[in-house]
């Protein structure tokens, strides 16, 4: 980490109460992104990963309990009160969820959804609120914007959506941007696009930034630091660079040997991860990954690994039975 | 009509669809959603089939299947003209072929065992002595990687999303089919399960002999199982070639586009900037001549006026395009 934090998550948990009884989706995560950094959160389905992100929004659903800190420039969201909350997100800190259809109002036109955040959080009048609204549209690649506002979210395709909602959320000059899946509902060839936008205005805007997805691939070459999650934990943490070369988590290496890799050869075995993610509802007393661990032995089984300091700095990872280090997977 | 196109002829193929059309009404207008695509497979083989969503890789599936008649053009399968089969003598033709969808557990009736959806089309086909069927049915099961004991009595939402495709890999393996049409079968599942199965699609075709139409928009995951690999974009086939080659050296520039917008899991591989440019037309009115010249940084007055052949590019590799990357300009 450089310079102080931007945000900080400190022991957060999230219990969720269902007819099967308590599912604990997020179990005590400690992290941290600086202004102007990126951060990639990856996992699987289930991991966590969501949940962790409306944890930090303070948008989780009703029932859900939530322990711990999460520190936003300098005050905890946990203990802020509704007003304020709704003051902060949109203003300072916006999200862009996966599905852009589910997100933009359908009833609303585009130019309505833009400058109505726009005048709530800027005060701004009507016109120089039509006048940003272009600007912002035209600056996330949408051509003829001044058009577009007229239109409604099912006039425009997915692509088209997901930048309208990148527009909102970058409306007020956020500090921090947290962009769910941003393209998991995209085609590959819009998904690099949306990808180069969000790093293009990241880096414009100086805004930190925290990508989650299950893709390793996105956070690769896009992310400052990478922290991968499974059954609700964090189990490793990296510079990414490091992450990808001196991995000590098995669950790392198992996820990225599972890809189908573009320049391996037709009909090669994939080194599948056998079984499948615990039940959230059934914690395990071990290591969560212990029963689909090709290194597990007994002590994995029993007790729970800590996240703990590797040999690189800003690399931690929870693990009795690390990868050796300076081993490239 | 155009003449059939020259392809990678092979002498005996499982499959050959000649110039096939397939057009959907809608309001006044007309989706084109697959326009004169002509392809063979071979017995044995894999064939990829990539394209981004609406390219009319799924509508190409099921005009195969006949689950929607073509407009015009022919699907011969095993020597025999499905487009001319109706009633009993194509119901007869279809237990050769089966479908797996991309959404397990949306194919699976939610109210019936396992058991019963399994043995469902051994009834249809006529197999009258229940003991027969039980084994036929604990065969498959056992094949799939699924315990028949644990698993025949009980409900389709017992069970995760890579188990609700293991059972409807079984339940298109119990007729002993020889060809099988996966249209996207891991593109719902979380990447550890994926690679599961990939490998149990790799391991079935073996066993039962299988020929595959395997239609994903996954570039890597149709690498990793396909022989060929067949590209359409917006209706029509912009490239066909052999897996390893194709992915080498693309000849069509829509296929190195999607190449290159692959995100790699590799930090040292920057993400190509922008490599791509718009998003596709749409297919009720479709550019004229090459429809991917709205996109495409080689196009000229040639590519607005005519409609590129597939033509040979390399051994075996064929393209659709007036300025190929590689081959005879």
């Amino acid at each position: 980490m450089t310079g102080p934090a931007l945000l900080s998550v400190e022991g957060v948990a999230v219990d969720l109460p269902t007819p099967r009884g308590n599912l604990r989706a997020v179990d005590h995560v400690d992290l941290s992104i600086g202004a102007g950094r990126t951060l990639g959160i990856v996992g699987e389905s289930g991991c966590g990963k969501t949940m962790l992100s409306r944890a930090i929004l303070q948008l989780l659903p009703k029932k859900a309990k939530l322990t711990g800190r999460v520190m936003f420039d300098g005050q905890d969201l946990v203990r802020l009160d509704r007003e304020r909350l709704r003051k902060l997100r949109g203003r300072s800190l916006a999200v862009v969820f996966q599905d852009p259809m589910t997100s933009l109002n359908p009833v609303l036109t585009i130019g309505t959804q833009l400058i109505e955040t726009l005048q709530e959080h800027l005060e701004l009048d009507s016109v120089a609120a039509k006048m940003r609204s272009i600007e912002l549209l035209a600056a996330v690649g949408i051509p003829a914007p001044e058009q577009r506002l007229m239109q409604y979210p099912h006039q425009l395709s997915g692509g088209m959506r997901q930048r309208v909602a990148i527009a909102i959320a970058l409306s007020c000059e956020p500090q921090l941007l947290i962009a769910d899946e941003p393209t998991t509902a995209l085609d590959v060839t819009i998904q690099a696009q949306i990808l180069d936008l969000l790093a293009r205005e990241q880096r414009r805007r100086h805004m930190a930034m925290i990508i989650i997805t299950h893709d390793l691939g996105v956070v690769a070459g896009r992310t400052d630091e990478v922290a991968v999650m499974y059954a609700g934990r964090v189990v490793e943490r990296a510079p990414t660079p490091d992450l990808f070369k001196r991995m000590r988590m098995p669950y790392t290496e198992a996820l990225l040997a599972a890809i189908p890799k573009i320049d391996a050869k037709p009909h090669t075995p994939l080194p599948a991860i056998s079984g499948r993610p615990p039940d959230p509802t059934r914690p395990l007393r071990g290591c969560s990954f212990s029963p689909r661990c090709k290194y597990a032995w007994a002590q994995c089984l029993i007790e729970k690994p800590g996240l703990e300091d590797a040999d690189s700095p800003g690399h931690q990872y929870a693990c009795f039975r690390p990868l050796a280090a300076g081993v490239p997977a | 009509m155009m003449q059939p196109v020259s392809q990678p002829a092979s002498a005996d193929p499982l499959l050959r669809v000649e110039n096939l059309v397939v057009e959907y009404p809608l309001g006044n207008k007309t989706v084109h959603a697959v326009s004169s695509v002509s392809l063979d497979i071979a017995r044995g083989e894999t064939l990829g089939l990539v394209g981004e969503s609406g390219c009319g890789k799924s509508t190409l599936g099921r005009a195969v299947m006949q689950l929607r008649r073509p407009v015009s053009g022919k699907v011969l399968f095993d020597g025999q003209d499905l487009t001319a089969m109706q009633g009993d003598t194509l119901r007869r033709m279809r237990r050769r072929v089966q479908l797996i969808f991309q959404d397990p557990i949306a194919s699976l009736n939610p109210r019936r065992r396992i058991g019963d959806i399994i043995a469902e089309p051994l009834v249809i086909s006529g197999v009258k002595d229940a003991k027969k069927r039980e084994q036929l049915v604990h065969d498959v099961l056992g094949a799939v990687g699924l315990d028949p004991q644990l698993v025949t009595g009980r409900l389709p939402h017992e069970f995760s999303g890579g188990q609700c495709q293991r059972i409807c890999i079984a339940r298109a393996l119990v007729l002993n089919p020889e060809f099988i049409i996966c249209d996207e079968p891991v593109s719902a599942l979380d990447v550890s399960i994926r690679a599961q199965i990939l490998n149990l699609l790799e391991e079935m075709k073996a066993r039962y002999g299988l020929t595959l139409l395997f239609i994903a928009h996954d570039l890597a995951v149709v690498k990793a199982v396909s022989d060929r690999v067949a590209v359409m974009y917006l209706g029509r086939l912009c490239e066909v070639g052999p897996s390893e080659q194709l992915f080498a050296q693309p000849a069509h520039p829509y296929t190195a586009l999607l190449i290159e917008a692959i995100p790699v899991p590799d930090p040292d591989v920057r993400p190509a900037e922008s490599v791509a440019v718009g998003e596709p037309p749409s297919p009720i009115a479709p550019p004229s001549g090459c429809r991917f010249r709205t996109r495409c940084p080689r196009a000229d007055q040639r590519c607005r006026d005519e409609v590129p052949e597939l033509r040979e590019v390399a051994p075996a590799q064929f393209a659709a395009c007036h300025h190929p990357l590689i081959g005879p300009a």
